[in-house]
C-alpha cells in the first residue's frame, strides 16, 4: 500500500519557507505519493485516509479563505484526528483549528475543534527563537507572526491551559510559548501536531522528523535524507540556542 | 496658510542641525541621527518642517535605491537642485535629516524639489506628515519575514497610508502593487517586449496564483519571474492593466539599448546592465523623471554618462579571471534568487562564493534561515557553475539547502569565516568568480575579491 501524503493548498500555504517541510520529507520518503490539493479541489482526506496531512503558513487573507474551505469539513477532520491520522500544521495554520481569531475588524470564526482563541496584532510583529523539549528531544525553531494564542476559558485552576494539560506538545525552555504566560509551544492531540515554529520545522528538527516518520506514520525503515548535513546544521543551531549571549 | 511652528519644533530643528554639524566636523555624513533626535524631541517634526514644492517618493520592495539614484543622477546632470536621502536612510528619521539639512534655522525650505527613497514598511510614520505629489512603487515581494511579514501585509499598509491626491507610478506587470489605491491618479510602466525574459524561470515563490478578489486561479498570459507578468481572473475580470503608459517596446540586451514609448513620444536609451531588473529600474526611472517634468532628450543624455553603481556590482580583472562582487541581499529571497538567475545565465565556467549570513544576527542571535528555502538556489545547479563556496556560520544550513537543490556534494565547500573562502576557490577551474554578499557584508566581499585577485595575479591554484 502506498504512503499518501496530502499537502493542503500549497499555492497559498507556503509562507516563511514552510513548503520545504514537504520538500524535505519527499527526499526522506522517495516512494511516498504526495498529493498537492489546490484550493479549488476537494481534499483527498474527504474520502480517503492519508498517511499525513500537512498545512503550512499563509497570509491573513488566505487564512480566511482556508477557514471557509475547511469549515464544512471540520467533522471529517475531527474524526480523522480521533482515528489517529498523522497531521502537521505549522505557523498560523494551527489557528484554523481553534475557536476564533480576534482582530481589530472583529472576530473570525474558525473550525472550533479546540478551545483556544487567537489574538492578532497587525502592527506588532512577533519574532522569537524557541528552544524546548518534546519526548526527550531538543526542539529548536523560530517564531515570526502577528498573533498569540489563549485558552477560551480556563478551568478552576487559572494556571491550567489546554496547551499545558490536555494537549501539550513542546515544553519551552527559552523563548515565547503560545502567549506570554505559557511555557508551552503548539499543541498535540493524538497524532495531530500543531506548532507556530517555522524554519522550516522538520528541517530544523531532524530527531522530530525521524520520530514523525517512524513512530507516528509507522514507517519503520524511514531515514533522514542528507543526514550528515542536517545533523551538522542542527548541532550548530542547538549550540547557538544554548549560548547565553544569543538574544531570543 | 502655513501653521505656526512651535517652540518645540524650533528647538528640535536647532538640536538636529547641531548634531549634523558635529557629525560633519568628524567627517561623517548626516545619517539618521539628527532626524531621530529631532523626531524624539518633536514627534510631529516632519509635519511642521517646510516641504519642497514638489516631491517624488520612491518605495517598493526591490529596486528603490537604484531607481532613486538613477533619478538623482539625471537631475544632477540636468543641474536641478534637489533634496535626497541618499546618505540619510529611508525611514522617517532619514527623511527628517534630509529635510533639515536644506531648511533654515526657522524651518523654511531652501530647495524646491525632493527625490526621496521611502521604506515601504515605514509609510505609516511618514505619509501622515508628508504627502509626496508623485510616488513610485517599484514592486512588492516577500522581503524580511521578521520585519515585513509578506507582500500582502505591505500592500495593505501602503493602501492605508498613501495620500489620496498622490499620483502613482506603478509597475504594470506587478499584480501585487498595481491595484493599490484605485481612486488615485496613476500611470503604469512595464516591459512590452516579450522576446526577452519571458517564461525562463520557475520560481519557488509565486504570490499571485489566485485572484485576490474571488479566489479563482489566475490565467497568466506570460510570467517574467515570480508573479511579475500579465494575468487575468477568468471569473471576475481582475487583472493587469491593458496598456502601459511607459513601455519598453524593445530591449536590445547585447547592444545595451532600450526602446521606450512614453506619452511624449518614442526614444531609445542606454541600458545599464543586462538583467531584467536593470530594464525595470531604467523604465521606472524614466517614468518617474518624465512624470516629474523632465524631457526625454535630457534623460537620454544623462543616461549615456552613467555606469552601474559600484557597490552593487564590482568587477575586477586579475590574471585572466573576472572576480565579481554582487549584492544578493540577505533575508530577501527574491533579490537573492534574481542574482542566482543572473549568474547561471552568464557565459563561461564559474564559481560562486556565498557570503549571505545576516551580519547583525551573526553577532547577536541565531538567524532565522526560513528564507534560504524560498530562495531559488536551484538556479545554481548548472553545469557551468563548477564550485560553490559558502562562508559564514550558516554554512551547514546552506550546504543542506544546496544539496536539496540537487547540487552535487563535490561542488560544495565551506568555512565559518567569510574572508577564508578565498583560499577555497579553485581558481584554475573557472573563468569567473561571483561573490554574493549582503548590503552589510560588502567588506567581506571586497576582502575576498582582493585576496582572489592576488592569488590570480600570482598564478596560484
Amino acid at each position: 500500500m502506498s504512503t499518501v501524503i496530502e499537502v493542503l493548498f500549497p499555492e497559498f500555504c507556503n509562507m516563511f519557507g514552510d513548503s520545504s517541510n514537504m520538500k524535505y520529507l519527499k527526499h526522506c520518503l522517495p516512494d511516498a505519493e504526495f498529493k498537492y490539493t489546490a484550493y479549488t479541489d476537494e481534499p483527498y482526506f474527504v474520502k480517503d485516509k492519508p498517511a499525513l496531512i500537512y498545512l503550512g503558513a499563509m497570509t491573513e487573507k488566505k487564512q480566511e479563505l482556508v477557514i471557509k474551505k475547511l469549515l464544512p469539513l471540520k467533522e471529517r477532520l475531527a474524526d480523522l484526528i480521533k482515528q489517529g491520522v498523522p497531521m502537521l500544521f505549522t505557523n498560523n495554520a494551527l489557528e484554523v483549528l481553534g475557536s476564533h481569531i480576534e482582530t481589530d475588524e472583529g472576530n473570525i470564526e474558525c473550525l472550533g475543534l479546540y478551545p483556544f482563541k487567537t489574538k492578532r496584532f497587525m502592527m506588532n510583529r512577533i519574532n522569537s527563537l524557541v528552544r524546548g523539549q518534546f519526548k526527550g528531544m531538543e526542539i529548536v525553531g523560530f517564531k515570526t507572526q502577528f498573533t498569540k494564542a489563549y485558552d477560551c476559558e480556563k478551568g478552576k485552576n487559572v494556571h491550567q491551559s489546554m496547551f499545558e494539560t490536555e494537549f501539550p506538545f513542546i515544553r519551552v525552555d527559552k523563548g515565547l510559548g503560545m502567549n506570554e504566560d505559557i511555557d508551552r509551544e503548539g499543541f498535540r492531540d493524538n497524532n495531530l501536531f500543531a506548532t507556530y515554529l517555522v524554519g522550516p520545522f522538520l528541517i530544523l528538527n531532524p530527531d522530530f522528523t525521524l520520530y514523525l516518520m517512524r513512530e507516528v506514520m509507522q514507517l519503520k525503515d524511514a531515514k533522514l535524507a542528507f543526514e550528515p548535513e542536517i545533523r551538522a546544521a542542527y548541532k550548530r543551531r542547538v549550540e547557538e540556542f544554548h549560548n547565553p549571549k544569543t538574544e531570543y | 496658510m502655513k501653521e505656526k511652528k512651535t517652540g518645540r519644533f524650533l528647538a528640535a530643528l536647532a538640536e538636529g542641525k547641531a548634531i549634523a554639524a558635529a557629525l560633519k566636523v568628524v567627517g561623517k555624513n548626516a545619517t539618521q541621527l539628527p532626524g531621530r533626535k529631532a523626531i524624539n524631541l518633536c514627534p510631529d517634526f516632519l509635519g511642521q518642517i517646510d516641504k519642497p514644492r514638489k516631491t517624488l517618493g520612491i518605495t517598493g520592495t526591490n529596486g528603490k535605491t537604484t531607481v532613486s539614484n538613477l533619478v538623482g543622477d539625471v537631475f544632477s546632470d540636468m543641474g536641478v537642485k534637489f533634496i535626497d536621502n541618499r546618505f540619510g536612510g529611508n525611514i522617517d528619521a532619514g527623511i527628517a535629516s534630509a529635510l533639515m539639512k536644506e531648511a533654515t534655522i526657522r524651518g523654511k525650505m531652501k530647495k524646491r524639489y525632493a527625490v526621496l527613497e521611502i521604506d515601504e514598511r515605514m509609510t505609516t510614520k511618514i505619509f501622515p506628515y508628508y504627502q509626496p505629489q508623485l510616488l513610485v512603487v517599484t514592486n512588492l515581494f516577500r522581503d524580511s519575514y521578521r520585519r515585513n511579514a509578506h507582500s500582502e501585509y505591505i500592500a495593505d499598509i501602503l493602501g492605508m497610508t498613501i495620500p489620496k491626491d498622490t499620483r502613482l507610478i506603478l509597475n504594470g506587470e506587478d499584480l501585487m502593487s498595481n491595484h493599490l489605491c484605485p481612486d488615485n491618479p496613476r500611470v503604469y510602466f512595464g516591459i512590452e517586449d516579450r522576446s526577452v525574459f519571458v517564461g525562463e524561470t520557475d520560481n519557488i515563490i509565486q504570490d499571485m496564483v489566485a485572484c485576490p478578489v474571488c479566489g479563482t486561479r489566475l490565467d497568466y498570459e506570460y510570467v517574467r519571474y515570480n508573479h511579475i507578468g500579465k494575468a487575468k481572473c477568468p471569473a471576475c475580470g481582475f487583472g493587469s492593466p491593458e496598456k502601459f503608459d511607459y513601455a519598453v517596446t524593445k530591449a536590445d540586451i547585447p547592444g545595451r539599448r532600450l526602446y521606450i514609448r512614453s506619452p511624449k513620444g518614442e526614444f531609445d536609451i542606454k541600458l545599464l546592465g543586462d538583467n531584467v531588473t536593470d530594464i525595470y529600474n531604467t523604465i521606472t526611472a524614466v517614468a518617474a523623471l518624465m512624470e516629474f517634468g523632465a524631457g526625454k532628450g535630457r534623460i537620454k543624455e544623462a543616461f549615456e554618462k552613467m555606469e552601474i553603481v559600484k557597490t552593487r556590482y564590482n568587477e575586477l580583472d586579475a590574471g585572466g579571471k573576472k572576480l565579481i562582487t554582487i549584492v544578493a541581499k540577505g533575508q530577501n529571497p527574491i533579490a537573492c534568487s534574481r542574482v542566482c538567475d543572473f549568474v547561471r545565465k552568464e557565459q563561461g565556467k564559474k564559481a560562486v562564493v556565498l557570503l549571505i549570513d545576516d551580519f547583525f544576527d551573526r553577532k547577536e542571535t541565531s538567524e532565522n534561515i526560513a528564507w534560504f528555502f524560498d530562495t531559488d538556489f536551484e538556479f545554481l545547479n548548472d553545469p557551468e557553475i563548477r564550485q560553490i563556496v559558502i562562508g559564514g556560520h550558516r554554512q551547514y544550513d546552506l550546504r543542506l539547502r544546496l544539496k536539496m537543490a540537487g547540487i552535487p556534494e563535490e561542488k560544495i565547500d565551506g568555512c565559518d569565516e567569510e574572508p577564508d573562502t578565498a583560499e577555497l576557490v579553485k581558481l584554475s577551474e573557472v573563468e569567473k568568480v561571483f561573490i554574493f554578499h549582503d548590503i552589510y557584508t560588502s567588506h567581506y566581499a571586497e576582502q575576498v575579491q582582493k585576496k582572489l585577485g592576488s592569488i590570480a595575479e600570482g598564478g596560484r591554484r
